[in-house]
């Protein structure tokens, strides 16, 4: 019993880390926006759900490579960006707009999207070819899919990026300036509009990776957006909003929450656990687990 | 001689009015004995038009089988079809035509349980026999005597699912799996629940989760500690697929008995081998090996050019019980006789299965249990 118990536990494990590194990915976009816009974009998850079809249309014509699968994912996410910024966030912008009308405009955008795919693909479930999604490994009696491992992989490359473009490079910098104050960043010669383009395209090519990644590990479905949108959503506050390695670990430890209330309490009570925990931590505090207070977009 | 005058003039209106009387039931007994007079009330147009197309399509398949053999007792079978557009009061006032205008016999439908919660009593209230071949809701028959369906609801099917599977495989543990915000997942799982227990079955685990979630695998974690000698699953076909999927890749090769949402053909096509060999329960099997089927099969694609579904074989099986309890009651205007003979009925033969009815006027019968294999559906034996 104590073998099997162990194999259990180190089997849960390998289920938090899986499970929380999917919640990582998609929390990294929506973190990315809110650091430079402060704007929470509602419509990523829907992004996320494009991103996962358009790698599926990809695999669709014949060619089964997960690159080429995940450049198209993330190329057609950034493309959805790039018009989210045009049609949803810029008019808004220079009209001025309070705090909460690039909230609804995006929560429109994302109900558009959601239509949109229903009309193009049908309300049915689609999975990737077997041939893609490889195998599993066997670890010390628990199991470890390949799927599992390119999703932890890319969600720490990806943290790892990101945190240098932002840390390191110029275009960074830029990123920084406007986020804390996008007059002065604009008077310094920063092209903010530009600026805050990249920004949105980035995320969503992020939030496209990650779709593809978790139609890729389950299946894609039009709705699949919905649930890790709000949770993506839900980690950002943890981590801190807009803090990239606080996406991160907030998405690690929603992940194992959720595990470690099936195993230990019950599975009825997956979220209600995960989320009281949440709330615990923001009690403790309250601008998530590194955030600064004047952090909360360089906007507020 | 007052009196002499009115007892004249109510004696002369007493002969008046049986004449009537008479007249009028003669005409009606010539209007209506020439034929078994029936009433269909279909979704024939909107959304669940497929439906009730195919349900037209297995009446007409019945009635022309009946009439070609020379009709019930040497009189043809007549159906008035009424569209209800899926709506109750469209269904209730088509109800009330085919009863009081066109005089039916009984009447056949509404296709949906809802519409039937409307029409039922309207036609309990006027004596009229009325027998769902698609409403599957809790409670169709103790709307009241006159009201009958033959259509076998999951949680009728399951009780054969789980004897048989029980029988075959010889389990003594096993998981329970199923979603529970979903009202049919929950309470098809709460009826597996039961139905392992009188079959003396331990259940070992009870796991949820929700519709939509994609990730099972901290609940299979768990199953796999509990080690059962079956999986019990009760999912709609998306979550059973992944569910299916992570159980096999974390090891967990028991044989599943799934839900109504294993009998999808989807299933299969997103779950891949993962779904092979999982057992289920369905009330229609057009593949079953039975030559009352295989006829009904051949005769139905070849006049409509393709497999008859569940809706077009419960229809079938609808007139045809219409059928039998007509020529026990032997009278196409008496509705009473009707009625008693259409609640006598036992042990009937359709194509969905040996057939009776219950006190209540709910069907008892056998559901096919059927095993999937490389792809297809085949009889569980």
């Amino acid at each position: 019993m104590g073998a099997r118990a162990t194999t259990v536990w180190f089997q849960q494990l390998i289920n938090g880390v899986s499970l929380g590194a999917t919640y990582s990915l998609v929390a990294l976009g929506y973190t990315l926006v809110f650091g430079t816009l402060g704007i929470i974009n509602m419509a990523h998850g829907d992004i996320f759900m494009f991103g996962a079809f358009f790698g599926l249309v990809l695999v669709e014509t014949g060619l089964l490579s997960a690159p080429a699968m995940l450049v198209a994912a993330a190329g057609g996410a950034a493309i959805m960006g790039l018009l989210l910024e045009y049609i949803a966030l810029r008019p808004l912008r220079r009209r001025q707009a309070g705090h909460l009308t690039p909230l609804i405009s995006t929560i429109g955008v994302g109900i558009f999207l959601r239509s949109l795919a229903l009309q193009l693909f049908g309300p049915d479930s689609k999975s990737f070819p077997m041939a893609l999604r490889g195998g599993s490994y066997r670890l010390g009696g628990a199991v470890v899919t390949q799927v599992d491992i390119v999703i932890l992989t890319a969600g720490l490359l990806l943290m790892l990026g990101l945190w240098l473009l932002l840390s390191r490079t110029k275009l960074g910098k830029a990123m920084r300036a406007t986020a804390e104050n996008q007059a002065t960043a604009a008077l310094l010669g920063v092209n903010t509009e530009a600026i805050i383009a990249v920004t949105v395209m980035l995320a969503a090519a992020l939030g496209g990776v990650a779709g593809a990644l978790v139609g890729l590990s389950f299946a894609v479905s039009p709705t699949m957006g919905l649930p890790y949108g709000l949770k993506g959503l839900s980690i950002i506050v943890l981590g801190g909003m807009g803090n990239v390695p606080g996406a991160m670990l907030g998405g690690l430890i929603l992940g194992f929450a959720e595990v470690i209330t099936v195993q230990l309490l019950s599975s009825s009570w997956r979220d209600m656990a995960a989320f009281t925990l949440l709330f615990l931590l923001l009690v403790v505090k309250p601008d998530g687990l590194f955030g600064r207070a004047q952090q909360a977009g360089g906007r507020a | 001689m007052k009196s002499v005058r009115v007892v004249a003039f109510a004696v002369a209106l007493v002969a008046v009015s049986v004449a009537a009387a008479v007249a009028w039931l003669g005409t009606e007994a010539a209007y209506a004995q020439s034929a078994w007079r029936f009433g269909a009330v279909l979704v024939l147009s909107g959304d669940g038009a497929a439906y009730g197309n195919s349900q037209r399509e297995g009446l007409e398949l019945a009635r022309d089988t009946i009439n070609a053999a020379g009709g019930i007792l040497g009189m043809p079978v007549e159906i008035i079809f009424e569209d209800s557009r899926g709506e109750r009061t469209e269904a209730v006032n088509a109800v009330l035509k085919l009863i009081n205008r066109d005089r039916v016999l009984a009447i056949i439908g509404p296709t949906y349980s809802p519409e039937m919660f409307a029409a039922g009593p309207v036609a309990d209230r006027a004596r009229t026999t009325i027998m769902g071949i698609s409403t599957t809701a809790v409670g169709i028959g103790e709307i009241g005597d006159y009201v009958f369906r033959n259509s076998l609801p999951e949680e009728g099917v399951i009780p054969t699912t789980i004897r048989v599977s029980k029988e075959k495989l010889g389990y003594r543990t096993a998981a329970l799996l199923y979603s529970n915000n979903n009202d049919f997942t929950k309470s098809a799982a709460e009826t597996f629940e039961r139905e392992l227990r009188t079959n003396g079955v331990e259940l070992v685990a009870i796991e949820t989760f929700h519709d939509g979630d994609t990730d099972f695998r901290a609940q299979l974690t768990k199953v796999l500690q509990a080690n059962p000698d079956v999986l019990v699953v009760s999912a709609l076909y998306k979550e059973a697929a992944l569910l299916l999927q992570q159980a096999r890749q974390l090891g967990l090769d028991q044989p599943v008995v799934g839900g109504n949402g294993f009998n999808s053909p989807e299933l299969y096509r997103l779950a891949g081998e993962a779904a092979e060999g999982a057992i289920v329960g369905s009330p229609w099997f057009p593949g079953r090996d039975d030559p009352l089927v295989q006829d009904f099969v051949a005769r139905y694609q070849e006049r409509y050019g393709r497999v008859p579904d569940q809706f077009a074989a419960q229809a079938y099986d609808g007139l045809m019980l219409f059928a039998e309890a007509a020529r026990r009651s032997g009278n196409p205007t008496n509705r009473q006789a009707f009625r008693d003979a259409l609640a006598q009925i036992r042990n009937f033969e359709g194509v969905t299965g040996v057939f009776s009815f219950d006190e209540h006027g709910n069907p008892m019968m056998d559901a096919t249990i059927l095993q999937l294999r490389g792809g297809e559906y085949v009889e569980f034996k």
